[in-house]
């Protein structure tokens, strides 16, 4: 405990955050070996690395470079499809899950990261909320464009159309890849809990890392003062920028993991739509802004909630935004920060989830 | 830093808590109890597609209650268990589980399509028996485990375009047809495919999305002024019902033919019944049949949940009865598992032949289609009237 003592605080800090993720992962994996985890929980392992994930991109964006993004769902799309696209390409070509996955995720990432430095190439030099309502009608573009999307694959090579398959004009021996509204069907099965954990650890090292570098400094310092950062000489678009893609290049490898999860891929308004978006900002929220740990508690946390309380049926979601208030109440509103600390901290047990604890 | 510490000793423990609980969950109910059958069943009850699962979980517990009324399956009193997937597949895959957990032995499910392929997938690798009521599209039922009560797209769009064909009824044909919707999309597919086949010429193909589906006069005008002397909808009944009162606007009157979706037209608020005059579609369940079965079901469905049954209700309640005859036939008992049902009743599901509400004959090919007669179904005086 010594050594831990001497250590700095941003590094003591990060290793708790690090071991949150490690502890987790290894109570269930004893769960699952005893067997005494249930179907659902063992269902719900894959997804909630992907929001994990999520969550902690989004909070590059809102919490450090202090820009309001909703289309972060539209980011995931982006790499759910392209990287489900390969794979259902390269089934066969490929037939080691391990080195199909590695690459699909590299090729969600990239082009999720691509989409990202193109929008924020033009809107990240404007000042106010431009970025807010940019991001806002990318993810419906996105949604809408995958839904009119047609591709298909024979002995000829692709075929792309934005009409119907019968415009394809295949050869009889074609398949049918991207099918508009139908989506991707038959996405290999790759994702498992363990590989999403190492995705979430290495996110976490990917955003932690820089959040302490020296171009995390100049992130924070734009978000804090942008005029102070710019006569200080520091390129305001470039960090901008640089935060920017990074979190939709990782909201890139969510979608990987969502797309590998499940056999059928659709953009509805669901998954990958605007109330995604609002999602994934809410576990942001209510995690704490520019809190990393919090984003990580509060996607599992609001994640499994609604799960948890099928028992309730037709109140499920009833209850579900109660909880929601309650928790956004106990978490932010000033007397119950004052209550906490007046009743909680008697108790050496000052719950203080706040940004500068990052 | 001490605070620091304790606090995520206690998140860490809350964290751990959860997961215990949530783990402790399971194990109870694993084996459930061994004199009921236990079956689940999954679909949208909140969200847009709600008033789909609501029906089909309406018929699925109406055709329950009278089975075990009447002594259930060999003895064993079933107990049905619908879960909600909001018409999601990540969502239905948890419900899924959910039932898992509850001890389900088979499946009546899932409702809508892309949540029916992904819980496919899932069903598949457990070896449970899946009955789709209403999954329509063609990789619901990709697996020998998979039934499904309803038609494929495919089997509807060609279906219609047969039936235009051999009856003359056109040879100039629009086609409107909503490009979000995975059912809309399938039939009009499989219908232009049949279409060309046929020899009848598609003048316009019009599509809509979810989000504009309330004006259709762009696409009526583009079908009026093609000539199109056949307009076919492959979509849900309410918008039809605006795609009528718009064209009797632009006073622009073909023949307009529609698929099992059209159902239910007459009952939406609002809609003047006479416009529907004439209005063809294929439908396997017509609530005004005189058919003594479907009468009975009709009533008893009004008394027991108010208002008209439409075809996913019809679907479910023919659904819960073909796996009661299946599982009758492979001496389906309440202490086998899941595995062990789907293996003896998968076999049993191509042999039974039952006579259902959708159906006179409902049987079933080891594919998982069902093999009925589609009805084409034409209003006339503001009522529902079979075509023969």
């Amino acid at each position: 405990m010594s050594g831990m003592k001497k250590m700095k605080k941003t590094t003591k800090s990060n290793l708790i955050t690090y071991g949150l993720v490690i502890g987790i992962y290894l109570v269930t994996q004893i769960l699952i070996m005893t067997g005494s985890i249930s179907s659902l929980l063992q269902g719900l392992l894959v997804p909630l690395c992907s929001y994990v994930i999520l969550a902690v991109s989004l909070n590059l964006t809102v919490g450090i470079l202090g820009e309001l993004s909703l289309g972060h769902a539209g980011f995931m799309c982006v790499g759910a499809f392209t990287s489900a696209f390969f794979s259902k390409c390269m089934v066969d070509a490929i037939p080691v899950a391990g080195i199909r996955y590695f690459l699909a995720l590299l090729i969600g990432a990239a082009s999720a990261g691509i989409f990202g430095i193109l929008i924020g190439i033009p809107v990240l030099r404007l000042k106010g909320d431009y970025l807010a309502i940019v991001t806002l009608a990318f993810g419906e573009i996105i949604k809408n464009v995958v839904n009119i999307l047609f591709i298909g694959r024979d002995s000829n090579g692709f075929h792309f159309s934005t009409k119907d398959v019968m415009s394809l004009g295949m050869e009889p021996d074609g398949q049918v890849i991207i099918n508009g509204p139908q989506g991707i069907t038959g996405t290999p099965k790759d994702s498992t809990f363990t590989i999403g954990v190492i995705l979430i650890l290495i996110t976490l090292v990917i955003v932690l890392n820089m959040i302490h570098s020296r171009s995390g400094r100049a992130i924070m310092a734009v978000r804090d003062n942008r005029i102070a950062a710019e006569s200080i000489g520091i390129n305001v678009t470039k960090y901008k920028l640089m935060a920017f893609s990074v979190s939709a290049a990782l909201a890139g490898v969510a979608g990987v993991i969502y797309s590998h999860n499940l056999a059928t891929l659709t953009a509805q308004p669901k998954n990958f739509g605007y109330n995604m978006s609002i999602m994934i900002l809410v576990f942001v929220v209510l995690g704490g802004i520019g809190n990393i740990r919090g984003s990580i508690i509060a996607a599992i946390v609001l994640t499994l909630l609604p799960e948890m309380l099928r028992g309730l049926n037709d109140y499920r979601m009833l209850i579900y935004a109660v909880v929601l208030i309650a928790m956004m109440l106990f978490n932010w509103s000033p007397k119950a920060i004052e209550w906490r600390e007046k009743h909680l901290s008697k108790r050496k047990f000052a719950k203080k989830k706040c940004a500068e604890e990052v | 830093m001490k605070n620091w510490k304790k606090m995520m000793s206690a998140a860490l423990t809350a964290a751990m808590t959860v997961t215990m609980l949530a783990g402790c969950g399971g194990g109870e109910t694993e084996k459930g109890s061994s004199d009921t059958i236990k079956i689940g069943g999954i679909g949208p009850v909140t969200g847009d597609a709600a008033i789909y699962g609501e029906a089909v979980k309406n018929g699925a517990e109406l055709a329950v209650k009278e089975i075990n009324e009447a002594g259930g399956i060999n003895g064993a009193q079933i107990e049905f268990n619908f879960q909600d997937d909001e018409a999601d597949a990540e969502k239905a895959v948890n419900a899924y589980n959910t039932l898992k957990d509850w001890g389900m032995q088979a499946l009546l499910g899932t409702v809508t399509s892309a949540p029916c392929v992904a819980v496919g997938e899932v069903a598949q690798a457990d070896n449970m028996f899946l009955l789709t009521p209403s999954g329509t599209a063609v990789e619901c039922v990709q697996y020998d485990n998979a039934f499904r009560v309803c038609f494929s797209d495919p089997m509807q769009g060609a279906e219609s375009a047969k039936y235009i064909a051999d009856n003359q009824l056109a040879t100039k044909i629009a086609v409107i047809y909503n490009s979000s919707d995975v059912y809309s999309t399938g039939i009009y597919q499989a219908f232009a495919k049949e279409a060309e086949t046929e020899g009848l010429e598609i003048v316009a193909a019009e599509a809509f999305t979810a989000e504009s589906k309330t004006d259709f006069s762009v696409q009526l005008q583009k079908a009026k002024d093609a000539g199109a002397e056949l307009v076919f909808l492959p979509f849900y009944y309410s918008e039809a019902a605006l795609v009528l009162q718009q064209a009797a606007g632009i006073n622009y009157s073909p023949i307009f033919f529609g698929c099992d979706g059209m159902d239910g037209i007459l009952d939406v608020e609002g809609f003047d019944a006479d416009l529907a005059n004439n209005l063809m579609f294929l439908s396997p369940f017509t609530p005004t049949s005189t058919d003594e079965a479907i009468q009975k079901f009709v009533t008893d469905y009004k008394e027991a949940y108010g208002g008209t049954p439409n075809q996913f209700a019809a679907d479910a309640y023919d659904g819960v009865y073909a796996m009661k005859a299946a599982m009758e036939k492979a001496e389906v008992t309440p202490d086998m598992s899941a595995s062990d049902i789907c293996d003896v009743v998968k076999g049993a599901m191509t042999e039974i032949t039952i006579s259902g509400v959708t159906a006179k004959e409902l049987t079933w090919e080891a594919s998982g289609e069902p093999s009925k007669a589609p009805m084409v179904v034409k209003i006339a005086d503001g009522d529902y009237a079979v075509v023969e």
